[in-house]
């Protein structure tokens, strides 16, 4: 077991030197992530904006399902994932299971729900604010969903953010529908949970720091983003 | 507002050449609206014919506001009907439009406020610039509409419906939280709106404004039109107490 000082030290060597493991890792990671937060802002903004700008009956209990669904647990995801993946389940015979294409599955139903919960109720307060301007324009449904969605945009990012941020730090769903195959499916959270495991802190705290950063450095550049549009009255 | 031709095509003899089923006369006939348990429009009747600037006054909580959202078709009165020409006010909102009294901008530049309407609404996209140089604003285009000042974001309002080729437009006290240069802005535009053949109805409890503009006066009182009769003739000699009141400065509750 290496001492906290060593592998600390022995991290930085690593990002610093941009090991090739490393990066692999990273870059997965980020495919994966990326790609599941912009399938879950595809499906999850416009169900949003639709309950956002919609009334109709049991839309209370709609409500409910969509916030409880935030707290969906990563491993009954993956568990669920799997059993419709794996070889015996109804979408075996397109052999995803431990392959990318799975995890990005996973992680988009897992965050599906926090973009369309978050952005309902980002989208449902502008809209209290256009609705009657709206009727009086006599737009359609789709025609105020675009507007909202255009005109909240950087609250939006925001919502795609949180979900980006759920997607990139979990470890359940992506252990179980990915394997954590090396060169394969591994990424940063199963990489760290594999490499605390066999007492190699160096790359597990490397690939601690490289996702801590990640997290600052899309914080920061959304962060810069609304302040840019607050300047301009755009929020 | 400019030397620059009026920007939109109103039809000169809108509602006797188009093809669409005339508009007017429009009629409120005994309506009523709760709110909150008690009668804001408390069996109102009103019947206006297809010319010229209305312009309803009344104190504060008469029901102006609300009468307008009724006309225009956003509020349902309780009882009671709105019609157009005999159709339902919901029927023909969109050959009206609405200038409230916040206007309500986009999250967008001043042109792109102007491009939305125009897009939805099945506008030339060329008519934009006529339209942002006819309220004065083609130099603000560019800038956020959400930093324009109460009159420019009014005008912009005002620009937004005309976009929309409105047959009969309303505005909702839109000169209330105005200074004296942008209240005349805003009148000079209704004006060369009225001439260009569009029907105006104004709500206003600026009596000065009402003088002004006004070819015919609907006077609102808790909820019920206590008088309708041509400008001249109201403000020369109202024929209630209530008007008579509200026109001297006396309060009317």
């Amino acid at each position: 077991m290496q001492n906290m000082t060593e592998a600390t030290w022995l991290a930085l060597q690593l990002v610093l030197s941009g090991d090739a493991d490393l990066l692999e890792i990273v870059a997965l990671s980020l495919q994966v992530s990326l790609s599941a937060t912009f399938l879950a802002c595809l499906i999850g903004l416009p169900l949003g904006a639709l309950v956002a700008i919609s009334r109709f009956p049991g839309r209370g209990a709609v409500l409910v399902v969509m916030n409880a669904l935030m707290g969906l647990p990563p491993v009954v995801v993956g568990l669920i994932v799997y059993l419709h993946l794996s070889r015996s389940g109804p979408l075996g015979f397109l052999g995803l299971l431990y392959t990318p294409t799975a995890m990005i599955i996973a992680q988009t139903i897992l965050i599906a729900p926090i973009v369309a919960a978050l952005s309902r109720q980002v989208l449902e307060d502008m809209h209290s604010e256009y609705a009657e301007q709206f009727r009086s324009l006599c737009l359609g449904r789709w025609q105020a969903m675009q507007a909202l969605i255009w005109d909240a945009r950087y609250a939006l990012l925001t919502v795609g953010l949180a979900g980006f941020g759920r997607a990139v730090a979990e470890v359940g769903a992506v252990i179980i529908v990915g394997g954590n195959i090396d060169h394969l499916t591994r990424v940063m959270t199963t990489a760290i949970a594999l490499e605390t495991s066999k007492g190699a802190l160096s790359l597990a705290l490397a690939l601690g720091i490289v996702l801590l950063v990640i997290a600052l450095g899309v914080n920061a550049a959304v962060q810069g983003v609304r302040m840019s549009a607050a300047r301009h009255a755009y929020v | 507002m400019s030397d620059a031709a009026f920007p939109f095509a109103v039809r000169a003899s809108a509602h006797e050449t188009s093809s669409r089923a005339p508009l007017f006369p429009l009629r409120a006939a005994d309506v009523r609206l709760t709110l909150g348990g008690t009668a804001a429009i408390d069996g109102l009747n009103l019947t206006l014919s297809g010319d010229g600037i209305t312009t309803v006054i009344g104190p504060n909580g008469a029901g102006k506001s609300l009468l307008l959202k009724m006309l225009h078709g956003l509020i349902r009165p309780d009882t009671g009907e709105v019609t157009w020409g005999g159709a339902p006010a919901e029927s023909v909102t969109q050959r009206q439009a609405l200038v409230f009294q916040t206007p309500v901008l986009l999250r967008r530049s001043v042109a792109a406020n102007l491009d939305f309407v125009l897009k939805n609404r099945g506008g030339d996209p060329a008519r934009r610039d006529a339209l942002l140089t006819h309220v004065g604003l083609a130099h603000k285009a560019r800038q956020p509409a959400r930093r324009l000042s109460g009159g420019e974001a009014q005008r912009l309002a005002l620009a937004r419906a005309l976009a929309t080729d409105p047959e009969v437009l309303f505005l909702d006290e839109p000169t209330a939280s105005l200074d004296p240069a942008s209240t005349l802005a805003i009148e000079e535009i209704v004006r060369e709106s009225r001439d260009a053949g569009m029907r105006i109805v104004f709500v206003t409890h600026d009596i000065g404004q009402a003088r002004r503009l006004a070819d015919e006066v609907v006077f609102l009182h808790q909820g019920r039109v206590l008088e309708q009769t041509q400008a001249d003739a109201f403000f020369d000699g109202p024929a209630t107490d209530a008007a008579r009141a509200f026109i001297s400065g006396r309060i009317v509750v």
